[in-house]
């Protein structure tokens, strides 16, 4: 559990399904119906062909390291930086939570493990797309 | 149309202070460019253009350029990062190529060490769905060099002999921050900050800052220093972009640099010195591969056993010691490599350092964040007979 101060994201209208998604553990992303290609963080126009004709997509949470950096010093520390690469195609910006991080390495399967952020108030945030190694 | 020998650095200056604790921003600024301009032999009369990136204080270059007494007819304030400074030379060129302006003046200054600095941009779309998770440029630049190690077999020997030549150089530079000479063994020993990254493997924090002036080639001619002139030009930009096809490997470089060696009409084989920008050994390695010094992946055979120290090694790199070993200004280490390479252009470099008949050198720098949305600018630089 990272002692760190997770920033709460502030949905907008641009976003709000995905915080929605999440709240429910599913992580969503976009896709785009005139080229067939996907995106993550999404946006309501295709990063890939410009289109407006997007709409959301719900992953299965599943896929695998592309890469990964554990920080070793300043607050929270260690935590586990990492892109994972969805099965749907995108990569995904991410913290990875695991009992052992030295035992995380590239191309490991890891699943989606939402885990709320902190509020500037009481309480908790929305959740936030960390992942965590699979079958376990 | 080309930027071929369309302007000329006529000054160059790097502030000595690396710890400021007792002036300003604003008065580091003005002494650069007071530095620059009387390397120059010009006066802040003869400035008619005007070039700082977002982090000057201020209102954008309003601020500065009302601080510095000038009376301006261009000013640009493209923001890239640290490698700005090395696209403000071929930004200002365009400038002067156009008939905008003939005395360009660029600044750069900061105080990381003595003051908070804001480095967060609020309203990135990006925010979001990054903010949280903790990614400092140690991580950011941990992934690419975790993904280039299990890619191409690079080790953390490899990238210590980066570390390893610019200690070499900066034991000859009085202002460098870190000028012991050190050891692969005493890099690859240093505590661990972000895997794979040791802190042997990052650049220094410091205040200060630097300033260059260009010029038109008709006023180079006229000053009494060595004409320096810009041969070519690139700049690009490179991020997740939507997460497909994700790599890691390579840089923005990969199309900043050929656009600017293909304008210059020289090859990376022709350079006799290379400023490559080092906010860590990683940054240098993936830049020397994407510039074609050497192929994608053979950049830890390319730099090892000191082949970046200038008097043993094929291609002297950061001669003052880089980012790595002697200056990185407010986070920003684009300015100093526009600068040591104009030393060795002139051969002002330090003797021990200085490369024999340097005439043609390249300037090349990252700015943002390398494992996730960054910016490359790329110069040339050649030195007129």
């Amino acid at each position: 559990m990272s002692a760190r101060k997770l920033p709460a994201p502030q949905p907008n209208p641009e976003t709000q399904a995905f915080w929605d998604g999440l709240a429910e553990g599913v992580l969503r992303i976009r896709s785009c119906d005139d080229c067939g290609q996907s995106h993550y963080y999404p946006r309501h126009i295709c990063p890939h062909c410009g289109s407006e004709e997007t709409r959301w997509l719900d992953t299965a949470g599943l896929g695998e390291i592309y890469s990964l950096s554990v920080m070793r010093r300043g607050e929270g520390a260690p935590f586990a930086v990492a892109y994972v690469v969805l099965d749907e195609g995108p990569a995904v910006l991410t913290n990875l939570v695991a009992d052992d991080l030295d035992g995380l390495a590239i191309g490991r399967r890891v699943r989606l493990a939402p885990r709320p952020s902190d509020a500037d108030g009481e309480g908790a945030g929305p959740n936030l797309p960390f992942f965590a190694p699979a079958g376990v | 149309m080309s930027l071929r020998n369309s302007a000329c650095i006529a000054g160059a200056f790097e502030h000595p202070t690396r710890l400021a604790p007792d002036m300003t921003t604003p008065q580091l600024h003005a002494e650069c460019a007071a530095g620059a301009l009387a390397d120059a032999g010009l006066s802040l009369r003869d400035v008619d253009g005007y070039f700082c990136a977002t982090d000057a204080p201020g209102f954008g270059p309003i601020s500065m350029i009302d601080y510095l007494g000038l009376d301006i007819r261009h000013t640009d304030s493209t923001e890239m990062g640290g490698c700005t400074y090395i696209q403000h030379v071929a930004h200002a060129a365009q400038a002067i190529a156009m008939g905008k302006c003939s005395v360009a003046l660029i600044t750069l200054a900061g105080r990381p060490r003595s003051e908070a600095v804001q480095r967060f941009r609020p309203g990135a779309p990006e925010n979001a769905f990054e903010q949280w998770v903790g990614l400092t440029n140690h991580t950011s630049y941990g992934m690419c060099a975790a993904r280039h190690m299990h890619e191409f077999g690079t080790t953390s020997e490899q990238l210590a002999w980066i570390k390893v030549a610019a200690s070499h150089h900066a034991q000859h530079n009085p202002h460098a921050m870190l000028p012991k000479v050190v050891t692969v063994e005493d890099v690859v020993n240093s505590p661990m900050i972000a895997d794979p990254l040791h802190r042997l493997d990052c650049c220094v924090t410091t205040d200060g800052g630097g300033a260059l002036v260009v010029v038109s080639p008709e006023i180079a001619k006229t000053l009494d220093r060595p004409v320096i002139s810009l041969l070519g030009a690139g700049e690009a930009t490179k991020g997740p972009s939507g997460g497909l096809g994700l790599d890691l490997t390579v840089s923005a470089a990969a199309k900043s640099g050929p656009r600017a060696f293909e304008e210059a009409g020289v090859t990376p084989a022709d350079i006799k010195y290379a400023s490559i920008y080092d906010s860590f050994t990683i940054t240098v390695l993936m830049q020397l591969e994407d510039l074609g010094f050497c192929a994608k992946g053979e950049g830890g055979k390319f730099v090892a056993d000191g082949n970046l120290i200038s008097g043993t090694g094929k291609l002297p790199f950061n001669t003052d010691g880089g980012g790595l070993c002697n200056n990185h200004p407010m986070f920003r280490g684009g300015i100093t490599k526009v600068i040591e390479a104009v030393r060795q252009l002139r051969g002002e470099a330090a003797p021990a350092v200085q490369v024999p008949n340097c005439d043609l050198a390249v300037a090349t720098g990252i700015g943002g964040s390398l494992g996730a949305r960054h910016g490359a600018a790329t110069i040339i630089l050649e030195r007129q007979s």
